[in-house]
């Protein structure tokens, strides 16, 4: 079973939510009595085509605003994959919206306006996405009928963008461009005759053809402990498993591993997942494995291969973007979470804060207010095991947690 | 065992999320209504701790108005899984005169269970309860997180949601609130029909064509029953139905089919014009009847 998340955000009114619905619609993902419900209310608010922002904004509140406010899920499959798109506003919480969206894809549509052309919107959309190490890029410029289907703004919006591309450092993203009409459905599902110099997929050709690797493929093998599992029953008296997710490369039955942080060595005995046995398991997988020395391991240690360590650190550098509506001030003592191990951390210093524009400026702060991204350094009671974000982006993550009401309040990416 | 392990994302994503409850929560319970999302999440959390038993016990909310063949079945399941089985019934509620029964053609027992429910939370001091919610089955379930906080009455605060990143899962909670947790968030209807047939899951028997006295209303296919008003002048007829989802039968539509087996359920689903909560009285009060139902504490 294949599964393909993918992250959608732009600004008001370039078309997104019809651009979803044209996808729900022509792969027939849209039941009878969801498009009469479609049907009754764009005619209700005198709209003389399907208003399909009704089948994402689900909250009464952004029906009556006509707003996205909140992340929204939507799935469609076709005969060779699921898909699931989070569809992020990109109004004021636009920053957290669409880093929360994109920290589960494994691809990313960004939409332009043919008739705008890359805006200060799109910089910022492309510029989490490679914050992120979001794999796949579509660009897929939109509103093609309203610029008679010219290719030269086409290639000209291409070129603009490639320019910015230019200035990203991660040059693994594959990044395509599609000219298309949501509104119309030009080269959503269907090729359209409208402008027979693009040869290139649909849309929906596109993501057909896409790799659903899972955003942790990459990296070495990372297994934090998540519990221990005891039976104590008849038949399972010495049994003791250890339960986690296998992030990175694979596992597999005699492996030398390592158990941080008591740093003991140990070898993969039994690979189980429910109650089969494996010789190996690939990332993703929640598995528990057996090891063949009785040593102690416990939640929020994390077995590694033996030649393969992390950084074991209690100071820490990362790039944050911030979530909260109380800023992050410098001195300040957060929960950090990376991955299920939580531990203090004080903010020793806001670097500097860092633009979305590519521009490179970076300036001095000692605070961050919502929707601001920068590079902090903190200092923790205990250490975590991570890895550099651009390089494991499994285990180059953490959250930050606001010890007085438990808010999500920050994401961190280690540098 | 020389095997490599074949993955299904979501099945691993949702045993994921259950090792998380396990250890992040002092007292979770599973909300066990013996549908079919519940199934589901019975068999996942067996995987997730296999060979140890379920570490959490399962409560069921009973209105009293259930399909009899659905408590029939769970009774069965708890049974062979050796985990202890909480029922609380909306008929105490009821009787203890804090909430009063509806009357009237559409009356239900659906609103009433949220009040028998969050009393239950406050009795037995649960800190997380488990639920079965997609996020595909309605437009305000979509907005829904994975770990999602309630407050000390039970309410959602949907505009003020935690965000949830990579697969990070945020679960503290100040004392009196409680956090819902959906582990099937992302799966559809018929990834979970697939899945209870890739796992020769069995089912309650109501999920099956079978012949059934039903009415027809507002184009919907009522069962016959006690619990269920019905005017004179709506004509009861025995067809050949089945149902997609198991709620009350106040509030649970069937529909007509003449499906006998899974795989004949599944290539149903996968041909339906027809979304599943389509079928469900209680979504047809107004657009917004679940977000509300949600803000005050549903399942």
């Amino acid at each position: 079973m294949q599964v393909l998340k993918i992250a959608t955000a732009g600004s008001v009114d370039d078309g997104k939510s019809t651009l979803i619905g044209k996808l729900l619609y022509d792969t027939n993902s849209l039941t009878e009595d969801k498009i009469e419900a479609i049907e009754k209310s764009s005619k209700s608010k005198g709209y003389d085509y399907l208003d399909f922002s009704l089948a994402t904004d689900g909250l009464v509140a952004e029906r009556e605003q006509g707003i996205t406010i909140d992340v929204a899920h939507i799935y469609f499959s076709t005969a060779t994959k699921s898909y699931i798109i989070a569809d992020t506003p990109g109004h004021v919480e636009y920053t957290r919206n669409m880093v929360t969206g994109a920290s589960t894809s494994q691809a990313s549509i960004i939409l332009i306006d043919a008739r705008h052309g890359v805006i200060e919107q799109t910089y910022r959309h492309f510029f989490i996405n490679n914050l992120l190490r979001v794999k796949d890029i579509i660009v897929t410029i939109n509103k093609m009928d309203l610029v008679d289907y010219d290719e030269e703004q086409y290639n000209t919006i291409k070129k603009d963008f490639m320019a910015l591309a230019a200035k990203s450092d991660y040059d693994e993203q594959n990044i395509t461009f599609i000219p298309i009409s949501a509104l119309k459905g030009d080269n959503v599902v269907e090729k359209t005759d409208a402008m027979p110099w693009y040869n290139g997929q649909t849309v929906l050709e596109h993501l057909e053809l896409l790799d659903t690797e899972d955003i942790y493929t990459r990296g070495k093998l990372r297994f934090p402990v998540q519990n221990v599992i005891r039976p104590k029953t008849d038949g399972f008296h010495d049994f003791r498993a250890y339960a986690g997710k296998v992030y990175g490369e694979d596992i597999a039955v005699g492996d030398n591993i390592i158990v941080l942080p008591s740093m003991k060595k140990s070898t993969v005995k039994n690979i189980h997942f429910y109650d089969k046995q494996f010789a190996s398991a690939p990332h993703g997988s929640s598995i528990s494995i057996e090891l063949e020395n009785d040593i102690n391991v416990s939640r929020g240690d994390m077995i590694v291969k033996e030649n393969e360590l992390p950084t074991i650190d209690k100071d820490l550098t990362a790039t944050v973007t911030w979530m909260d509506s109380k800023a992050l001030i410098a001195g300040n003592m957060y929960v950090l979470q990376h991955g299920i191990n939580k531990v203090l951390a004080k903010v020793v210093k806001v670097n500097h804060t860092i633009e979305t524009d590519f521009s490179g400026v970076e300036s001095e702060a000692t605070s961050l207010e919502m929707n601001d991204i920068a590079s902090v350094t903190f200092k923790l009671n205990k250490p975590i095991f991570g890895d550099m974000f651009k390089e494991n982006r499994a285990n180059g993550a953490f959250i930050l947690l606001d010890k007085n009401n438990n808010n999500t309040s920050g994401v961190g990416f280690i540098e | 065992m020389t095997d490599k392990l074949n993955v299904n994302p979501l099945e691993n994503e949702a045993i994921h999320i259950f090792r998380e409850v396990a250890s992040q929560f002092e007292r979770p319970v599973l909300l066990f209504s013996g549908g079919k999302d519940s199934i589901t999440l019975v068999r996942l959390a067996q995987k997730a701790f296999h060979p140890a038993k379920i570490p959490f016990p399962l409560m069921h909310i009973d209105t009293g108005h259930n399909f009899p063949e659905t408590i029939e079945f769970r009774d069965r399941l708890v049974e062979e899984l050796g985990v202890e089985l909480i029922v609380r019934n909306v008929q105490d509620s009821i009787d203890e005169g804090k909430v009063v029964e509806e009357s009237g053609r559409y009356s239900s027992r659906n609103i009433l269970q949220t009040t028998t429910l969050l009393d239950a939370i406050e009795e037995f001091k649960f800190d997380a309860c488990i639920g079965g919610a997609r996020r595909d089955e309605e437009k305000a379930r979509a907005k829904e997180r994975i770990f999602s906080v309630r407050d000390d009455f039970g309410q959602w605060d949907e505009k003020n949601q935690r965000p949830e990143l990579f697969d990070m899962l945020n679960g503290e909670i100040e004392i009196g609130q409680n956090v819902r947790v959906f582990p099937i968030s992302n799966w559809t209807e018929l990834d979970v029909w697939s899945y209870i047939e890739a796992e020769d899951l069995e089912i309650p028997s109501i999920y099956f064509a079978h012949k059934r006295d039903t009415f027809v209303r507002d184009g919907l296919i009522w069962t016959s029953s006690e619990h269920v008003y019905k005017d004179d002048e709506e004509i009861v007829d025995n067809r050949w139905v089945r149902f997609r989802t198991v709620g009350d039968m106040s509030c649970t539509a069937a529909v007509l089919s003449k499906a006998t087996t899974i795989s004949e359920v599944v290539a149903e689903i996968r041909d339906s014009k027809i979304s599943e909560r389509g079928a469900r009285i209680d979504d047809k009060r107004s657009e917004a009847a679940m977000e509300k139902r949600k803000q005050q504490g549903y399942f």
